[in-house]
């Protein structure tokens, strides 16, 4: 049984002024979050993550389908029960959204506070965190006398002062910059491996999913248009969304117009060779196309490492005797994925 | 002058009198308005209570009753006065008066103060499972602290002027005081003094008003 697990889940807004027409802002869209993955949910703005997050703690109720937490269906709770639902799923926020008239400290304790903790628990239980977050010597100060980055960090904190399960993070690095997105990323791929909390983030970058995801689900227009494991989606996007945020941070087959700019700068059979399985060497493929005698260029592309897990796309300018490259090609097709780009000067091969 | 330093007895009873009608108007209107004024703000669609008929309903009121001249308020919610404090005339009617018309006032104030907290951190508290009645208690109003003291400084300095009119109805004060014995008698100095010792109360008042909204706002 899944952590979290969403069954054709569909929300409609009312419509905003008389004559509107009402939003659908999550159509259909079932997933399920295992215990102890980093979840990416990624789409453009208005796709819907943000409701879709907001389903699982029920600050917003659904339209018609199941969300189940732990078995538990969630539209089913009274207020009652959804208080207590929510101690046990933290959120974090773009805008952190501290309490500005409250301290560092009072911040991290409140939802302790809520919980009706002992005193002597919250002391305790808030230091803990101030130093899990790096923040002991803030404890005092207030939200405005932050910097982003430690702001997000108390966020953190006060999510995590309850000790959830789960931890929903709603765009938690977009207002960061791109260092202190990387400290909040490892902060909580941390949170993930050492408390095993269960994370939801949602993002419109991409990098964010390659950083910290095991698991990501592409939406587009309030719809899941694509999910699975990282590695998958990222070596072969099925989608024309999913394809346009992998390209993002993953350089793919030359476009026609980067093509006519690399013909114009190399000679020889311009090709793809996409590694894509995770497994297969690129030294080994180096060696076979030197061994065979041809020379070759790298021209265009990139390696990515997700988790351990090699893949990327080479465009290489090759040169030497036609029939020679013909049969080195024939010969590593069956390793690697080869997209023949052509002579230049011959576009017949594109 | 020999008429203000035979007066001066009568001031200083007349500034105690203005004192007490104007702080328990403050304390009545001032609990009134923030509940109304809670209501209003809790009620508002899309906010923790929601509920358009009642916030309509709220609205109608208090729109239809603040802008009426508290001169003529006054006149008119004598009859209320008397079923409810058992008099219509003297310091106890004009203090249930003043509250009366501070509610109206101060709802909008509060209203607008709390609109200014961010919907986020509301969200933020919701999120952790804050009831509704502790979100407002422990986020709302503490996040709105500043401007509600402002505010309610700035509603202070309104209680003053119309309790100037409470001689209307038989009540004391400075207003009073300065009618019956400035104005009445010819004297402009007994009733520059009343305006003096206004001028000081206000500032006083504004002063320290000023000073607990800068450290609500830690400013
Ligand atoms: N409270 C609301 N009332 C009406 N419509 C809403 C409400 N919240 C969101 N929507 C609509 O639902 C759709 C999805 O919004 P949502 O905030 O979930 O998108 P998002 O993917 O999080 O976008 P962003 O990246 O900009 O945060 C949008 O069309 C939005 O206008
Ligand atoms: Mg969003």
């Amino acid at each position: 049984m899944a952590l979290v697990s969403l069954r054709d889940v569909s929300k409609t807004y009312p419509p905003s002024s008389r004559n509107g027409s009402p939003v659908t802002a999550i159509d259909h869209v079932s997933l399920d979050v295992e215990e102890g993955d980093v979840y990416g949910i990624i789409g453009y703005s208005g796709a819907g993550k943000s409701t879709l997050v907001r389903l699982v703690n029920s600050l917003e109720t659904v339209t018609s389908g199941s969300i189940q937490v732990d078995g538990i269906e969630v539209s089913d709770l009274r207020e009652r029960e959804l208080q207590k639902l929510r101690l046990g799923i933290g959120m974090i926020f773009q805008q952190f959204n501290l309490f500005s008239s409250k301290s560092v400290w009072k911040n991290i304790a409140y939802p302790l506070e809520v919980a009706r903790t002992p005193k002597a628990e919250i002391m305790a239980r808030v230091e803990e965190l101030l130093s899990f977050v790096g923040l002991t010597d803030k404890a005092k100060n207030y939200p405005e006398q932050l910097s982003g980055g430690q702001k997000q960090r108390v966020g953190i904190a006060r999510a995590l002062a309850t000790s959830p399960r789960i931890l929903l993070a709603d765009e938690a690095t977009s207002a960061l910059d791109p260092e202190t997105t990387q400290e909040v990323l490892a902060l909580l791929k941390r949170v993930n491996e050492e408390f095993g909390v269960t994370i939801i983030v949602i993002t419109h970058e991409m990098d964010v999913i390659q950083t910290l995801a095991t698991k990501v689900a592409v939406m587009d227009g309030g719809r899941v248009v694509e999910q699975g494991d990282v590695f998958d989606v990222f070596s072969r996007p099925r989608e024309a969304s999913s394809k346009r945020f992998v390209s993002t941070v993953v350089r793919g087959i030359p476009s026609p117009t980067e093509l006519a700019v690399l013909r114009e700068r190399h000679e020889g059979r311009i090709v793809t060779l996409s590694f894509r399985d995770g497994n297969t060497s690129q030294g080994d493929v180096f060696l076979r196309l030197a061994q065979a005698g041809i020379a070759f260029e790298l021209v265009y592309g990139g390696i990515n490492d997700i988790r351990g897990q090699v893949f990327g796309h080479l465009t290489l300018a090759l040169r030497g005797d036609p029939p020679t490259i013909d049969a080195a090609l024939a010969d590593l097709a069956t390793t690697v994925e080869i997209t023949d780009l052509g002579i230049t000067g011959d576009e017949t091969g594109v | 002058m020999d008429d203000l330093i035979q007066l001066l007895p009568k001031l200083g009873q007349a500034t105690v009198e203005t004192l007490y009608i104007v702080a328990l108007s403050l304390l009545f209107g001032g609990i009134g308005g923030l509940l109304v004024g809670l209501g209003l703000y809790t009620t508002r669609p899309g906010n923790l209570y929601s509920n358009r008929l009642v916030y309509g309903v709220i609205n109608v009121i208090v729109n239809v009753f603040r802008p009426i001249p508290f001169i003529i308020f006054l006149a008119a919610a004598q009859p209320l006065a008397r079923l409810v404090v058992g008099t219509g005339i003297g310091n106890t009617a004009i203090i249930f008066t003043l509250s009366l018309a501070a509610t109206f006032g101060i709802s909008r104030i509060v209203e607008q103060n709390l609109l200014t907290v961010q919907p986020g951190v509301i969200e933020a508290a919701r999120s952790v499972g804050a009831s509704r009645v502790r979100i407002i208690r422990t986020v709302v109003i503490p996040e709105a602290l500043g401007p509600l003291l402002l505010g309610y400084t700035f509603v202070f300095v309104a209680i003053v002027d119309m309790s100037a009119v409470a001689g209307y109805v038989g009540g004391g004060g400075l207003g009073t005081f300065a009618i019956q014995y400035g104005y009445r008698q010819f004297n402009p100095i007994v009733t520059w003094a009343a305006v003096l010792v206004i001028i000081l109360i206000v500032q006083a008042v504004q002063f320290f008003g000023n000073w607990l909204a800068r450290k609500a706002l830690r400013r």
